[in-house]
């Protein structure tokens, strides 16, 4: 392989039902920092049914040069060989250097097939890009229920390529005037091997809660215990206008549904503020909030982990504290 | 006897915890709270073969070990002291004398059904007038040609109102003694067989504790267990057996305990350090330790004999006599650690102190276990 | 019908704690599992088997202990376990373990092959879709459920993001399942007596039908350039006051970030 032939910051672009994720807009934060270090380019792969190309201009407005927009009935919504075909026609034709692709459902069902039909090295759940002084991608991901970390290379392998989890890259400002080049492309399908047919797609209403969108986040574990502090919980959140969070003994005592785990097998935030309430601060839980601009937690331990953590720490018994809080608060927001 | 755990043991131990903390500990306050029998349990039970351990694979056991099945009552009444004398009582009080002194045709009539959990088993010695000196028997059975009449009443039975299979002792003739014992098999329903007044107990309260009553009770003939004249040593040997899952039981009960304050001595803090930090809790938890590890070793060593064949009477006194006084030991203390927290509801050392203290009384009290063994002493 | 799970013995990582002084990984003591993931791949193996009678294969790559697992494995249910262990097979990343899966499951007779969806102590999620890419079958990831039409024909839920699909696969096809998706089941006694009469077969690399280039080290386009215990952050300030003052300490913060 002469690696040299490869250049140029690829961002597959995922879109549900015509609308852009968010994660692909901050991989294109991400993907800019990085093609500005080796002096290349960003690229968006914008792959969907026959109205997409309209939403190429806003992927420039977040920082991509140009956008390799793909449009068909074929690639309307999201199928495993399809996507994959088309991503690695798309590979062959522009070589790319590095392609980023968000760690959802999709991005982490995709990921893996292609690179195995490129035979290339991936690497999931990134926390960390840079470019080396070798000019290759470094790519740091916890491993080990977020107690390691690695920092992975692909010398050898083009494109390198890995997963990123919504929320851990910051998107650029959104600039409307930025200019870009749109470059239309078709893909030749064998749909012999379309074998998964899609019957029926379904959105759930319970499932739209996403605190890691929330600017502040009210967090219970352990210390928070039952469905009465589970309350107490609920009623700061709504006079903060936050969301509950949880770690997940609260979870695995059924108190709170897993959409508001916050760790390692739940979701990752990085919100304004993070209330840590009776949360012991296990690695898993830490590894997912741990970006938080500034974590409050109440604990009675005062040699707890969560205490290591935080930017301000309380020692003393949410019981007391939370109602106190409700209290003063709710008188504040009277005056 | 080997004393290390073998893979097969390791695999059966990861198994048992698994059940226990995820299918017994969570409604383990509830069942003594309500006085609740664990139906569902000893369903879940039966599925994976844990009411039936050592019974033989030919009859629809596991053809496991008494080690392993000590084991199982160990960790169960980690959690739970009543499904810990549940499963006790069925295997060794019922199965037990059965597989030991049962003809094939009761072997495969009765076995199956109580290896599965879909029968519960149980058995009936105790009388009013007839505990510790259990052949001052009252229950008559009348041999009547074609079937045996039962009459009389026994109290105190474990699992009473629940089981199928009932192991019941009385006396075919009264002028030979303790020779004029026998054993018979009752099943639920029979005519002139009912359960009697539930007791109000201190402990194990989850577990059906009733009498059971025999008035004119008609029961078939091949329904006598054992040889006539030899029920008697018939109940001496399974409950030499039995004790060996009262022992596991209470072991159980205070390594529930151990556990529990370890714990807690850990995350109390008083005068500014966890309790645990404190010179008198490390040397208290450091007895309590060693007096549940001989428990253990005494409960291992018994089951080991019985596995092997060996005689094992004195070896199951022992043990249940050591094991059931730590328990009480234990758990008391666990209370004392625990302080005021420890004498509510809020911490289940308070349920393992109550259930603790019947291990020093049912199949056989304490004073009984040190006749047995002085008894052989002596000899 | 024939299934292949493939399982990975992983340590329980809810179970490693940091030292609090060096921030270092303490791994003694800590127990070796089989990763939940897979075990729903496990449960959902067991329960076609109950049904339909499939003959249940599972296969794992590891070190000669990771046979533990595979006695599990039989305690639960299966039909026949391998371990795929051997030097070369050392080193692998995502990709070149997955060639040597795939490479293992391509001299058995298969109509659907299982993984757990990502395991615990890589949180890749990666190793499945691999598998079926070389297997050139088709792949359903994030399995809730399944149905088989008793023929050839698999209806599975799968989760995504926000709701679900259900999508119709034929075999031979990989499906890669939550741990949510099911309980998996517990060891039976009688299981886990027979799990030591059992045969654990033990294949090396001549074994599987894969070009041993793509195995272990030689095999991984990817390396660890550096491993690290995340540097701990410098600790903000923590108060030991009673309630109110407290409560003053942290509506100021909230005033000075704006939040009220």
């Amino acid at each position: 392989m002469n690696k040299s032939e490869y250049k140029n910051v690829f961002v597959f672009a995922e879109q549900r039902e015509g609308k852009i994720q968010g994660v692909a807009i901050e991989l294109l934060g991400k993907a800019r920092n990085l093609a500005d270090d080796l002096q290349e380019e960003v690229y968006a792969i914008l792959l969907g049914g026959k109205d997409i190309e309209s939403k190429a201009q806003t992927l420039i407005s977040y920082g991509a040069d140009k956008v390799i927009v793909a449009s068909c009935e074929e690639l309307e919504n999201y199928t495993t060989e399809s996507y994959t075909q088309a991503i690695t026609q798309i590979s062959h034709e522009f070589k790319p250097s590095i392609i980023l692709f968000g760690a959802t459902t999709i991005g982490r069902d995709l990921g893996p097939r292609l690179s195995a039909r490129l035979t290339t090295g991936l690497t999931a759940d990134c926390t960390k890009l840079e470019i080396s002084e070798e000019k290759e991608l470094l790519m740091t991901r916890p491993a080990f229920g977020g107690n390691l970390m690695a920092t992975i290379i692909c010398s050898e392998h083009r494109p390198q390529m890995s997963t990123v989890r919504p929320g851990v890259m910051k998107a650029l400002e959104k600039d409307e005037n930025r200019k870009g080049e749109i470059i239309k492309t078709s893909i030749n399908f064998n749909k012999e091997k379309f074998r998964v047919r899609i019957k029926e797609t379904v959105k759930e209403k319970s499932s739209m809660i996403d605190i890691s969108e929330a600017k502040v986040l009210v967090s219970g574990g352990r210390g928070i215990g039952n469905e009465a502090g589970l309350k107490m919980l609920k009623e700061l959140s709504t006079i903060l206008d936050a969301e509950v969070a949880a770690s997940r003994a609260m979870v695995d005592a059924g108190l709170v549904e897993h959409k508001r785990q916050v760790g390692q097998t739940g979701q990752t935030v990085r919100p304004d503020l993070y209330f840590a309430f009776g949360i012991s601060g296990a690695i898993q839980h830490v590894a997912g909030m741990e970006e938080s601009d500034f974590i409050i937690a109440v604990n009675k331990d005062r040699y707890a982990p969560i205490m290591q953590i935080a930017d301000l720490g309380i020692v003393g018994d949410c019981k007391s504290i939370i109602p106190a809080l409700i209290e003063r608060l709710s008188n504040k927001i009277k005056d | 006897m080997d004393f290390n755990i073998s893979k097969q043991e390791e695999l059966f131990l990861q198994m048992i915890r698994e059940f226990t903390e995820n299918e017994i500990k969570p409604i383990a306050a509830e069942i003594d709270e309500q006085e609740r029998f664990p139906v569902e349990t000893v369903e879940k039970m039966g599925k994976l073969g844990i009411m039936g351990i050592p019974i033989p694979v030919e009859y629809g056991g596991q053809g496991s070990t008494n080690q392993i099945y000590s084991m199982a009552v160990e960790e169960i009444s980690r959690v739970c002291g009543t499904t810990g004398v549940v499963v006790s009582a069925h295997t060794s009080l019922c199965a037990d004398p059965i597989m030991n002194f049962g003809t094939e045709e009761q072997k495969q009539k009765y076995l199956p059904k109580l290896a599965s959990g879909e029968w519960v088993g149980a058995f009936g010695l105790t009388e009013p007038n007839a505990g510790t000196d259990a052949a001052l028997q009252q229950t008559t059975a009348e041999d009547a040609g074609d079937k045996w009449i039962l009459n009389g009443s026994k109290i105190f039975i474990t699992n009473a109102e629940y089981a199928h299979v009932y192991v019941i002792i009385a006396m075919t003739d009264k002028s030979q003694g303790t020779k004029g014992i026998s054993a018979f098999i009752v099943e639920k329903g029979t005519p002139g067989f009912t359960i009697g007044k539930k007791e109000k107990k201190l402990g194990i309260r989850g577990s059906s504790t009733c009498e059971l009553i025999f008035e004119n009770c008609q029961i078939p003939k091949e329904n006598l267990l054992g040889k006539i004249g030899k029920g008697f040593s018939l109940a001496m040997k399974t409950l030499d057996g039995g004790r060996i899952g009262i022992a596991a039981q209470a072991l159980g009960l205070a390594q529930g305990a151990m556990d529990e304050t370890i714990k807690y001595t850990k995350e109390r803090k008083q005068f500014g350090k966890a309790i645990s930090k404190f010179q008198n809790t490390q040397f208290q938890l450091a007895d309590m330790e060693t007096k549940v590890q001989a428990s253990r070793l005494f409960v291992r060593n018994a089951a080991f004999k019985k596995d092997q064949k060996l005689p094992y009477s004195v070896d199951a006194a022992m043990a249940k006599l050591y094991a059931s006084e730590t328990a009480m030991e234990v758990t008391t203390k666990a209370i004392q650690f625990h302080g005021g927290y420890g004498y509510t509801r809020e911490y289940p050392v308070e349920r393992m102190f109550r259930d603790a203290k019947i291990t020093e009384i049912y199949e056989g009290t304490s004073e009984v276990q040190r006749m047995v063994i002085a008894g052989n002493l002596l000899k | 019908m024939k299934i292949v799970v493939c399982i990975k013995q992983v340590p329980d990582t809810t179970e490693v704690k940091l030292d609090p002084v060096t921030g270092t990984l303490i791994r003694d003591g800590v127990p070796s599992i089989i990763n939940p993931d897979d075990k729903g791949g496990l449960e959902l193996a067991l329960e076609l088997k109950d049904k339909f009678n499939a003959e249940v294969t599972v296969i794992t790559m590891g070190p000669m202990q990771a046979e533990a697992v595979l006695r599990e494995a039989f305690a639960m249910g299966v039909d026949k376990a391998i371990l795929l262990s051997d030097r070369k097979f050392a080193g692998a990343d995502t990709l070149a373990t997955s060639n040597a899966l795939a490479g293992a499951i391509r001299t058995l007779d298969y109509d659907l092959v299982i993984t757990g969806r990502q395991a615990i102590d890589g949180d890749t999620a990666q190793v499945g879709p691999q598998i079926a890419e070389h297997l050139d079958i088709p792949q359903v990831s994030y399995l809730q459920s399944l149905e088989y039409d008793g023929k050839n024909t698999f209806t599975i839920k799968k989760q995504t993001e926000d709701g679900y699909q259900i999508v119709e696969v034929d075999g031979p096809c990989l499906v890669t399942v939550l741990s949510t998706a099911n309980k998996a089941r517990y060891m039976t006694v009688k299981g886990i007596m027979e799990a030591f009469d059992k045969e654990v077969e033990i294949w090396s690399a001549d074994k599987i039908d894969v070009d041993e280039a793509k195995l272990g080290l030689k095999g991984s386009p990817t390396k660890v350039k550096k491993a690290f215990t995340k540097g701990v952050k410098s600790a903000g300030q923590v108060y030991e006051v009673d309630t109110e003052e407290a409560i003053g300490i942290i509506l100021s913060k909230l005033k000075e970030k704006f939040i009220i």
